[in-house]
């Protein structure tokens, strides 16, 4: 039985992928898991896996090609077994729609592939034409009739009925469409985090309004002269798109304090004089104390989900770390409650696996609040750029030396100055200062993260 | 002493459930279980209840048989038999629950099991001897709840005659008079069963209706429906001056401000479970708990501790069968690395409860909606225009379904009435999945049946019921 190779969702904001490697060849045998290619997402390198047993009989891409979620890459099938219909119906373009209905990881039977491939010869040539239209031509009526309701629903919601080959309509729900509907979201710029990717309520709900739909253009060559065109990696694209919806819509303000850090770092040279697994970094501890103070202000420590701000009662710092061509920010959840040995232990894994960009979707979503340090850089103080549709995020500089006045006397103290930019959407001015008051009692009095 | 993948403490819903996932997944599994598989609901709680809930079933409907063209001979109700039959029908599930390890080769733990690290279980069997296991993966505690009864009004349980439900489940005979404290699930349940078996049934409650959680119109519905049938309700009701005789028990009950003096043969406390956190080794381990005290949880179900988890009634409420059951379920997959697990949807538990007539929910209410101030709509049929409702004489109660004005999502739905409890899956499926009010009605629904009920409360909704 053949089984498609596809270009899968590898990560929940996934909209194409780039082959960087193929791990078999054509005429290797493999079976269910085997893992068959290497695939760049917009946020790490992930395996994809082959969902049948047979031959790798066809690969269809080739290495360094970016397709769009759905793309048939090759095919599986037994050695002797005809599949010329599903590779000719793959031609340039993923084989229209019905693929990207099937459930991922949901090997397609192969009967009903070829039958579909039948279903669009002839047209493969007009691959822009509306899917629809297609189907009626070349479907019996008792086909047509089962897939009324499909129709029907496309063209009430979708509005104007002109679904392409290329953006094939994404599965979603009936809520789901009526809301994009009404609040024009194209359901195409939607990435589903329902069972199956299956766009849901909320995920309609946090896409922006009438977004445009993001366009997967070709890498332009770069050219020899007085400049340079460095190609965009896919997790350029999607730190551009991300970023630029933050700075765009999110009316931002910035609070400074500065910190004294003195009791903080007694506390961590007095921890490291007990041994190595006591070792924590000045981030560590100021991850724990963010989220202990998150704690006391849910109204920070919050989303802006366009009809409603969302509180959190759980803490989840997000945080972002620098990696080769980029930076992701992996999670560290219930950061709260876990104390400083376990965040130390996984703040370090998480950053040297997001280095290696080894690190999976649930690892780098699900954030509540969000921590950017740039102080081993030296960098004394900045402002960081909020990741929607959190409300704030901590910008953190360097732990110095400075005179400051204590009691009418000049004496140096360790100082640590912190930004927090806030969504004034959700956070005004005074609540924003009230959690940084917070905070400083707990950096200032670290003996408070024990209370 | 043996090692398995995991350890389950506590074999009921959740823990035997969240066993069989394990091993389908390709775990060694075993389960720590002093008394027989299944637990609360399987012995002393919703499997037991509902046979009985049958035999009071039958009972009622034969008072009216002569309606329906069927006299019988006389009519003798004993509820020793009823709850020997009760007993047979836990017995027999249970076992199968036993033939479910068989199958799925879990191993059972005999004994009272205590988590001594975060890879080791301790079992104490009956006869005192203790043996330590080691769970390589996890160690899952599933130990349940139980009812606690009142000891601050002074209705400390006594086994005779302040009573819990595990001994209301095995009385030789229906008592001559009964009160009711609480009108949840348990309370309504049991009256229902104890008044169709000639129990004079007080019900006292200190909220506003019977079913407090359960929407207002319902509350009042099933209020009018008792009250046909004899039991005397007692709501915003307080209790006090409580004096436990041999016999009977007197105590004094203040509806706002007017007090009455009450004396029952039995009391029956259907208020108040506790989770079942003694013991078991959680504190020692540092497992912290919610500020009512059960066992704080994340999405797959981990506890404060790396290593340890909870499932069940003791990970918190709502404590229900089918809510730990569930939990079992994800706790099993995100532990084998399953891809896209579907986490708990906590906003979309189907409540239950089997009296007569029948009341069961999703969603929320309309007082919640109000109190949220979330715009809604309510779409409602009655049975009494229902035909299927009218063939088998049962035409009390109501579809009411509440959806949002604009885009038509369905975000409460209520049913009381016949077989209410079978029909609410439609709206559940519904909601999992967002199906809004059109979608539900789109669906042809065969005639005649109660479920058009539903269909017709989706038309109401939209503006254009057919039959009322």
């Amino acid at each position: 039985m053949a089984t498609k190779v596809l270009m899968e969702a590898l990560s929940p904001t996934m909209e194409e992928g780039r082959l960087v490697k193929w791990l078999k060849n054509e005429g290797d045998q493999v079976k269910t898991g085997d893992v068959l290619a290497e695939v760049e997402t917009d946020k790490a390198v992930m395996e994809l896996v082959a969902r049948g047993d047979g031959v790798l009989r066809k690969r269809l891409a080739n290495e360094g090609d970016s397709s769009a979620v759905g793309t048939l890459l090759g095919v599986v099938a037994a050695p002797d077994e005809d599949i010329s219909a599903l590779v000719n119906a793959a031609g340039p373009k993923p084989v229209a729609s019905d693929t990207t209905t099937q459930p991922i990881g949901k090997p397609a039977d192969a009967g009903d592939v070829i039958a579909k491939a039948k279903e669009f010869e002839g047209v493969t040539s007009m691959p822009a034409a509306p899917r629809q239209s297609q189907g009626e031509a070349s479907t019996p009526p008792q086909e047509r009739e089962r897939r009324g309701g499909q129709r029907i629903d496309t063209s009430a919601h979708t509005g104007s009925g002109t679904a392409t080959a290329s953006s094939a309509r994404p599965r979603s729900s009936p809520l789901a469409r009526r809301l994009a509907s009404e609040r024009g979201v194209d359901l195409g710029s939607v990435r589903g985090s329902g069972p199956g990717g299956r766009i849901v309520k909320r995920d309609i709900e946090q896409a922006p309004a009438a977004a445009a739909s993001s366009h997967a253009a070709g890498a332009r060559p770069a050219r020899v002269g007085d400049y340079q065109d460095i190609p965009l990696t896919l997790m350029r694209k999607t730190i551009a798109r991300r970023l630029a919806e933050s700075i765009g819509p999110i009316p931002t303000f910035y609070l400074t304090a500065e910190f004294d850090m003195t009791r903080v770092a007694e506390l961590r040279a007095a921890m490291i004089a007990q041994g190595a697994e006591f070792k924590v970094s000045f981030n560590d501890i100021l991850i724990k104390a963010t989220a202990t103070a998150l704690e006391q202000h849910p109204e920070v420590n919050a989303h802006w989900t366009g009809d409603a701000i969302r509180q959190f009662n759980r803490v989840h710092i997000g945080m972002a770390v620098a990696v080769e061509d980029g930076l992701i920010t992996p999670v560290i959840f219930d950061a709260n409650e876990k104390g400083l040995a376990d965040i130390a232990a996984e703040a370090r894994a998480l950053a040297s696996r997001g280095r290696e960009r080894k690190l999976k979707p649930e690892e780098y979503t699900g954030s509540t609040f969000s921590i950017s340090n740039l102080g081993m850089f030296g960098i004394d103080q900045f402002t960081a750029i909020i990741n929607p549709p959190e409300a704030g995020i901590l910008a953190i500089g360097a732990v110095e030396d400075k005179a400051v006045v204590v009691d009418g006397a000049v004496v140096v103290r360790k100082r640590l100055r912190v930004t927090m930019s806030c969504d004034h959407r959700v956070i005004d001015g005074a609540t924003g200062a009230r959690f940084l008051q917070t905070l400083r009692r707990m950096i200032e009095n670290p003996l408070m993260l024990v209370f | 002493m043996s090692s398995f993948d995991v350890i389950f403490i506590g074999g009921g819903p959740a823990g035997y459930v969240g066993a069989v996932r394990c091993a389908q997944l390709g775990m060694s599994v075993a389960v720590v279980e002093r008394e027989g598989l299944g637990g609360t609901c399987v012995l002393w709680g919703c499997i037991p209840a509902k046979a009985l809930l049958e035999s009071a079933y039958i009972a009622e409907k034969l008072k009216k048989g002569a309606e329906f063209g069927v006299t019988a001979g006389e009519v003798k109700l004993d509820y020793g038999v009823a709850v020997k039959r009760s007993r047979g029908v836990s017995t027999q599930n249970s076992k199968g629950v036993e033939f479910l390890f068989k199958k799925n080769k879990i191993t059972w733990l005999k004994g009272d099991g205590r988590t001594t690290s975060k890879n080791s279980v301790t079992v104490k069997s009956a006869d005192g001897k203790e043996e330590k296991h080691d769970a390589r993966k996890a160690v899952c505690i599933a130990t349940g709840s139980r009812v606690k009864g009142l000891p601050q009004v002074g209705l400390e349980l006594n086994k005779t005659t302040v009573l819990s439900s595990d001994e209301a489940l095995i009385l030789e005979k229906a008592p001559k008079t009964m009160a009711i404290i609480g009108a949840g699930a348990v309370g309504c349940e049991f009256a229902d069963v104890f008044a169709a078996f000639g129990t004079q049934v007080t019900i006292i409650e200190v909220a506003r209706q019977l079913l407090p959680l359960e929407d207002d119109d319902v509350g009042a519905e099933l209020a009018r429906s008792f009250k046909k049938r004899g039991i005397t309700l007692l709501t915003n009701a307080k209790l006090g001056d409580v004096k436990i005789g041999k016999n009977s028990v007197k105590f004094v009950v203040d509806v706002a401000g007017t007090k009455q003096d009450v004396e029952v043969e039995k009391v029956l406390v259907a208020a108040g479970r506790a989770p079942n956190i003694q013991d078991i080794g959680a504190k020692e381990l540092g497992v912290a708990l919610t500020e009512r005290g059960f066992i704080k949880i994340n999405e797959r179900m981990e506890t404060s501790v790396k290593g340890v988890f909870a499932i069940g009634d003791v990970a918190g409420p709502p404590m229900l069968a089918h809510k730990g059951e569930r939990e079992g379920i994800v706790f099993a997959e995100y532990l084998a690395g399953q891809p896209h697990v579907h986490d708990v949807n906590y906003g979309n538990i189907p409540n239950a409860t089997y009296c007569h007539p029948e009341v069961a929910s999703i969603g929320k209410t309309e007082r919640e909606l109000k109190e949220k101030k979330i715009e809604y709509k309510v779409g409602k049929f009655p049975f009494s225009a229902n035909g299927r409702a009218r063939t088998s004489g049962e035409t009390e109660g109501f579809v009411k379904i509440l959806s949002d004005p604009k885009y038509g999502e369905i975000l409460g739905a209520h049913i009381i009435g016949s077989h209410a409890t079978e029909i609410i899956h439609e709206l559940a499926v519904a909601r999992e999945n967002e199906f809004t009010v059109e979608e539900v009605e789109l669906a042809i629904h065969a005639h005649p049946t109660l479920s058009e009920a539903i269909s017709e409360a989706t038309l109401d909704s939209l503006g254009k019921m057919i039959h009322a």
